[in-house]
């Protein structure tokens, strides 16, 4: 199964590549068109910053809204995530508008960035959480998080405020920890969502 | 349920394979840091720390290796710190699967690369370690240490060679305005010792920052990495005391979670 990782910026996608080809995947970190059409499934990584990601991605922009409106799983991790919303106060650029909703800096009285194991709290039951148990911890590394304007929370987190950790419009979700670096728990949450490009 | 205090054991590499010095000096070789990686991630480890404590140009090709290595093996996050010069080699390590870069001399000589490191690959990323010893002699003294002695803690580089005349905490305060999103400060004084953590220091670079603080240094038993979270700590780090099996990462975490601190299961 062929996985298109966008290479929206430097940063670690080393892992979220091991991880996803131990799954069975055959990703490819790119930003060609070729490798986007020919893709099963679409990964947007945490890497670079809201703007940057943005400035890459806009040649790709029509194509990549367009294979995602056609049904093509989608996953956006930690920043890449955060291109789904409208807009960021991190930086300029017009997001992706995939969810409705923005992203916004951690609220002062916390220390930012919010680094280290934190817990998720089911809101509700998707494929792609099925065997993540509630309260289990993921690994957390960002100092914004999206607020959402419509009803697709799939877990909650509490970090100085409840944030939707996980959230999706199958077949797009987005997941504001990593994955790749949440042991069993991560692994298991890719499992399901590369189950449900097989599918 | 609130964040989890993370528990972090650190493996010294040099040239490939994992020591541990005491205070600084007489490294004793104890094993491969991808096997190491792996039995900790296995334990329970929250995270790694990597310290590259090679001298040579030849051993820091070697650490970007380790670093992949190390990714494509373990599915916890991992900083590397030791050695890092440029922006360059943070790019390196980063692509090589490293989650964090951890910068120390080049920070303190070049304090426009904190910025420059976290502008390129985010504060998330660009964790800024600090090596101090306190100084009883001259400054103005700021601290009490355990029998009441008035000290300042002073900042070292090139890996406690060098004294730099930096305050500690007025050099925390600093490194945050300049982007770094996390300080990885290391007590000189009780590095290698087993006497605990510099509790005093830690206390006093908490309240002077608003990014989170990995303590290091002195600890040997459970009891160390209370205190220093009681200090303000969000991580500690340990060495010795994991690498010669004196205690197992699940027991200082039953211990901890016995005295109330969330931790990771």
């Amino acid at each position: 199964m062929k996985i298109f990782i966008a290479a929206t910026g430097v940063g670690n996608i080393h892992s979220l590549a091991t991880a996803l080809r131990r799954l069975g995947g055959e990703p490819e970190v790119t930003l060609s068109l070729r490798a986007l059409r020919e893709a099963d499934a679409i990964v947007l990584p945490g890497v670079g910053s809201f703007s940057s990601a943005l400035r890459r991605l806009e040649p790709l922009r029509p194509h990549l809204l367009e294979a995602v409106e056609s049904g093509a799983p989608t996953l956006g991790i930690c920043l890449g995530y955060q291109l789904f919303f409208r807009e960021s106060e991190e930086g300029p650029g017009r997001g992706l508008e995939l969810f409705k909703g923005r992203v916004v800096r951690l609220p002062k009285h916390v220390k930012a960035p919010h680094i280290g194991w934190n817990t998720l709290e089911r809101v509700k039951q998707t494929p792609l959480t099925e065997g993540v148990e509630e309260g289990c911890f993921v690994y957390f590394l960002h100092s914004y998080y999206p607020v959402l304007e419509e009803q697709i929370a799939i877990a909650e987190t509490t970090y100085g405020v409840t944030f939707p950790s996980i959230a999706g419009k199958p077949p797009a979700y987005g997941v504001q920890f990593h994955p790749e670096r949440s042991g069993q728990v991560g692994l298991r949450i890719l499992s399901n969502f590369l189950g449900e490009a097989r599918r | 349920m609130p964040l989890a205090k993370r528990i972090i054991p650190c493996l010294d590499v040099d040239r490939g394979r994992v020591v541990k010095g005491v205070k600084f000096t007489g490294l004793r070789g104890v094993g491969d840091p991808v096997e190491l990686a792996a039995y900790y991630t296995a334990q329970g480890a929250d995270e790694l720390v990597l310290l590259d404590v090679t001298a040579s140009v030849e051993g820091r090709k070697t650490m970007v290796e380790v670093a992949r290595r190390v990714a494509e093996e373990i599915s916890i996050p991992f900083t590397v710190g030791g050695g890092v010069g440029s922006v360059e080699d943070a790019r390196r390590l980063l692509e090589s699967g490293a989650d964090k870069v951890s910068v120390n001399t080049l920070a303190v000589v070049k304090p426009a690369s904190i910025a420059a490191i976290s502008r390129e690959f985010g504060s998330q990323s660009t964790v800024v370690a600090i090596d101090a010893k306190r100084n009883y002699t001259r400054g103005n003294p700021m601290l009490q240490d355990e029998q009441g002695r008035e000290f300042w803690p002073e900042v070292y580089i090139y890996s406690g060679r060098k004294q730099t005349g930096l305050n500690a905490v007025e050099w925390s305060r600093r490194a945050e305005e300049l982007g770094a999103g996390e300080l990885l400060v290391t007590s000189i004084d009780r590095d290698g010792t087993g006497l605990g953590y510099d509790i005093p220091l830690l206390k006093a670079i908490a309240e002077a920052v608003s990014i989170p603080v990995i303590a290091s240094g002195g600890a040997s038993r459970p009891e160390h990495f209370l205190e220093a979270f009681k200090a303000g700590a969000d991580a500690a780090l340990a060495a010795s005391m994991f690498h010669y099996r004196r205690y197992t990462i699940r027991e200082v975490k039953d211990y901890l979670r016995r005295a109330g601190i969330v931790v990771r299961a």
